[in-house]
């Protein structure tokens, strides 16, 4: 397969995405950066406001750049269940599954979604570009793959209102869906699908068009949205909210293994605290007996979520056991506007006899051009440090 | 004075590297150079006015980053540039462009191959791994693996832990990387002909050997292993040709009290009661020292310049047996303006960097099939890079040199010697080939040199133009570098040494090879070690 590009492509770096026009309207300072070619939003105004609009109304993510790939036929469910480490006959049409996917040494390779339209047909979201992972896993097995990243637009509408403004746009039915829940509508001679997903912990939805019909979309969505607090976001605001809702990034918090080139700098699931989605009982699928034997003999990493004292983020710390022996590094730190904490995710060393109550972490932060450094205290914290009822309820409330 | 501390032989860029260590620990060093000019194959010249060729080596990567800081070879006027560009062009009109942002070079692959454009992020990880596996031993003497001595230990120990570091699964890959094709190498990443033939290039640069040939993975490798300013696998011209990395070496010997002799040839290593006394030169001239270094490839110097009675039969005959076939040609061309690519769009920025004209596996394997019988290729490989429209300094304004590395051509041809009619017949293959892509190619040109391996060899003396000094086949590697038992610069004769591109790590503008031939003859005049450390971890 060879993608549409003519010579001409290397004129810019970034390409712009369907959502572009309306983004660039909008953008105050110019602040983009490449996400994966394309022109992406670090932010529009202000990055406090924007946050706020994900917890406090409705935010709108243009996720267009998100690899995207579309895999059908006869045998997509099994191969599915061999590629990806979670038990995927458990995942229904019409709904939408979280999985990380490992190479023969039980490494995560990336993490995704996956979205079951129909009986043999799949969409899979990711990170990193998969094609030929794709194209790897796949011997064997009668699938049909191809790269929808180009051709299909999306957007992330999260927050308290953002069920409102849907509904607004006469979304109807829409109250009834679940959380990872599909439903698709006829949109404009097309179609629009909308998934109850999303990256914020939050009430949200994510939308899914074709190009052509992308600025339709954004017209309508802002429109219908005008008086529930409807506010374009950039990731910055994004990435606070995913460290609260405790999602874990690849490329932040892990390096995914094929890109790895230093030993031990990859990560398998359970040291990503994802052994949730590992199911050993699956016979087959890759990376199961690397993982089996990571069970037995026990990981080398955990990735722990911190509640650091002090309001200083701990940003690139070092994290101590009692101040004096190194235990890890923060991969992932914020201060919670929502929570009133500060928080991070931290990857720790797995030594048997160290006591998780002893933890310190290192913190520099600079003042007028002056650095400071501070120890404070880290407490571990299991569950996400965000997540409001109203994301699971259904039908979900106006605000 | 007619006595020195030491002798090196031969002013090439590893000659000079181990001559300024030397002199820089306070050895009286003396370097004598039978040509002219100093530099070896790392020279520029201006044979036609106004142009600098760059005549032999073009770009550089390779040279260690601790060398250069250590011998402040910036003060002394070296400047590595890189470029960015380069493309494989095909008979179509189309081409596989490499552009220096990574979304533009991956969208530039799935212009060919989506599969493959995914695919080069595992290829470059895979690549990587090797490149810091490999990095650490190059400012590094090879273990002898036969020996108990402490040091041979340590050094037999930090291999066996860098081994270990790659993990399980990677050493299985890395042994047999080895001893793999360049073709077989890139058929487990890639579909498309293309893309496989524009990597391909690397793993046959120098060598005699074709894409399906076992061990030149291995050479791609070489190529891959260099870095300019950290970033590995990055090339760069030096500013006013490599010459000027030469001349900036010499600035340093200089600085530390060295001293240089052009128009010098050595006819002889001179030996008394197994020792080294100095040399002789043709001219009868003879200068006394202790220790005579060469900077010649292992036949040269074993066969040509040392009397084969003062020698063990075992070194003679290893030497006899020296793989150093030569492959390669050049063409240095003085152009009227630049010439056009008409497949490129008005503002490409590939033109800049490295082009090529092989476009599959199988004329690659039939221009390596025409060296096998005796005869240039008539479809060549071509390495054609126009460094002006980087660097300022080497041709008139508007004006432009092209440098093109031509594969392949043999040592010595079927029908008998090379004559200046073949020469300039091998010549026209080249510009013919070229003109193909570029319609007012030969009306711009002004003055062209051609280097056959002859030539090369005649006039840089690099055996059968060999330009690595001795194949880079796994079996003249690390401590079988030049020969099992002689890896560790040491010759077979008390204060004789070895310093060129035959040592490990081998060939290249590295600068290496000198500088660890520095630090072994220092530790056995027991001087204290001033050579650089590898920086680590990059
Ligand atoms: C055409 C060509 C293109 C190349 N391109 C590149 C490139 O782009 N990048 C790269 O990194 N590498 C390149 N190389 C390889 C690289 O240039 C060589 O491997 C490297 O320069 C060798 O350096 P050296 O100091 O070991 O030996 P040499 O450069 O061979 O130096 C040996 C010196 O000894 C002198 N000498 C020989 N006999 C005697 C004698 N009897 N008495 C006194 N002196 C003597 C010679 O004149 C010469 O100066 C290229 C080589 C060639 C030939």
């Amino acid at each position: 397969m060879r993608a549409q590009y003519d010579k001409e492509h290397f004129r810019k770096h970034s390409l712009p995405t369907p959502f572009y026009p309306r983004m660039a309207e909008l953008s105050q300072d110019s602040s983009w950066h490449c996400w994966k070619g394309y022109l992406s939003a670090d932010y529009f105004e202000n990055v406090e406001l924007e946050y706020f609009a994900i917890r406090n109304a409705c935010s709108v993510m243009d996720l267009s750049p998100m690899s995207k790939y579309r895999i059908r036929g006869q045998d997509a469910e099994a191969f599915f269940d061999r590629m990806v480490t979670r038990d995927m006959s458990k995942l229904k049409p019409g709904r939408v599954g979280y999985s990380v996917w490992c190479n023969d040494q039980g490494k995560v390779v990336d993490d995704g979604t996956i979205f079951r339209f129909g009986e043999h047909d799949y969409r899979l979201c990711a990170y990193e570009r998969q094609y030929e992972w794709l194209m790897i896993s796949s011997a064997g097995f009668d699938v049909d793959i191809t790269d929808e990243t180009e051709g299909v637009a999306a957007l992330s509408v999260q927050g308290p209102t953002s069920f409102a403004v849907l509904s607004k746009m006469g979304l109807s039915g829409i109250e009834t869906l679940k959380p990872f829940g599909i439903v698709h509508f006829p949109y404009h001679g097309g179609k629009l699908m909308v998934s109850r997903t999303g990256f914020t912990g939050d009430l949200g939805y994510e939308l899914w068009v074709g190009g052509s019909k992308a600025l339709t979309l954004w017209d309508e969505l802002f429109e219908a949205g005008k008086h529930y607090g409807i506010r374009a976001i950039g990731t910055h605001a994004l990435d606070i909210a995913r460290i609260e809702a405790g999602f874990i990034q690849a490329g932040d918090d892990f390096t995914p293994a094929n890109h790895t080139i230093r030993k031990d700098h990859d990560r398998s699931p359970f040291e990503l605290g994802l052994g949730w989605l590992v199911h050993l009982d699956k016979p087959n699928f890759t990376g199961r007996r690397a993982l089996i034997r990571e069970k037995e003999k026990g990981s080398r990493y955990r990735l722990v979520k911190l509640d650091i004292d002090g309001n200083k983020p701990a940003h690139a710390s070092y994290i101590f056991h009692g101040r004096k022996k190194v235990a890890g590094v923060v991969t992932s730190a914020v201060w919670s506007p929502t929570c009133k904490q500060n928080i991070a995710f931290a990857s720790l060393e797995v030594a048997i006899d160290d006591p998780l109550n002893d933890l310190w972490a290192e913190i520099y932060y600079q003042r007028e051009l002056q650095w400071n450094r501070v120890w404070q205290r880290c407490r571990v914290h299991d569950e996400p440090f965000w997540s409001p009822p109203r994301r699971r309820a259904t039908p979900p409330g106006l605000f | 004075m007619n006595k020195y501390d030491a002798i090196v032989i031969g002013a090439g860029h590893n000659g000079l590297t181990n001559a300024a260590y030397l002199a820089k620990s306070g050895l009286n060093v003396l370097i004598v150079e039978r040509n002219p000019y100093i530099g070896g194959a790392t020279v520029s010249r201006e044979l036609y006015e106004g142009w600098t060729y760059t005549n032999c080596s073009y770009v550089s990567s390779l040279l260690r980053p601790e060398i250069y800081r250590d011998l402040n070879l910036a003060r002394h006027g070296l400047q590595v540039v890189p470029f960015g560009g380069g493309a494989t062009l095909t008979q179509s009109g189309d081409y596989l462009g490499s552009y220096t942002n990574h979304e533009v070079k991956r969208r530039e692959f799935a212009r060919h191959s989506l599969h493959d454009a995914d695919a080069y992020e595992r290829f470059s990880t895979d690549v990587m791994r090797y490149c810091r596996f490999i990095r650490p031993f190059l400012l590094r003497t090879p273990a002898d693996p036969t020996s108990f001595k402490p040091k041979d230990l340590s050094e037999l120990f930090f291999l066996g832990k860098n081994l270990y570091e790659l993990g399980e699964e990677e050493l299985y890959e890395f042994i047999r990387f080895f001893t793999m094709s360049v073709a077989e190498f890139l058929d487990q990443y890639f579909e498309s002909e293309l893309v496989k033939a524009a990597l391909s290039g690397s793993g046959l640069i120098g060598t005699a050997l074709g894409p399906y040939s076992p061990g030149t993975a291995y050479v791609l490798l070489h190529h891959y292993m260099g870095d300019i300013d950290g970033n590995v696998g990055a090339w760069g011209f030096a500013r006013g040709g490599m010459g000027s990395l030469a001349k900036a070496l010499a600035g340093a010997l200089q600085e530390h009290g060295g001293e240089l002799r052009t128009d010098a040839p050595v006819a002889q290593i001179r030996v008394r009661n197994g020792r080294t006394k100095g040399v002789v030169l043709e001219s009868g001239e003879e200068i006394d020292a202790p220790i005579v270094v060469s900077n010649l490839d292992a036949k040269r110097t074993f066969l040509k310049i040392m009397d084969q009675k003062d020698l063990p039969d075992e070194v003679v005959e290893r030497a006899q047996n020296f793989k150093i076939k030569g492959s390669s040609g050049k063409l240095n061309i003085a152009l009227d303006g630049l010439p056009e690519f008409p497949q490129f769009p008005v503002g490409c920025p590939l033109i800049k960097g490295d082009l090529h004209i092989t476009e599959n596996f199988e004329q690659l394997e039939r221009a390596y099939d025409d060296w096998k019988n005796g005869t240039w290729s008539k479809w060549p490989y071509v390495d054609m890079m126009i460094p002006t429209l980087t660097d300022p300094t080497m041709a008139p304004p508007g004006k432009h040199m092209m440098s093109v590395f031509v594969q392949y051509c043999p040592a010595k041809l079927a029908d008998g010697d090379w004559t200046p009619d073949k020469r300039e017949a091998f010549g026209q293959t080249v510009i013919d080939a070229i003109a193909t892509f570029s319609p007012n190619f030969k009306d711009l040109i002004l003055h062209t040199e051609v280097r056959t391996p002859h030539e090369i060899e005649a006039e840089v003396g690099l055996t059968a133009g060999n330009i690595f000094q001795g194949d880079l086949s796994f079996d003249q590697l690390m401590f079988n570098r030049p020969f099992p038992g002689y890896a560790q610069y040491r010759g077979p004769v008390k204060g004789m040494y070895m310093c060129g591109s035959t040592t490990h790590p081998g060939g290249g503008v590295m600068a290496a090879p000198g500088a660890n031939a520095a630090r072994e003859i220092l530790a056995d005049l027991g001087r204290e070690n001033i050579t650089p450390e590898d920086f680590g971890d990059d």
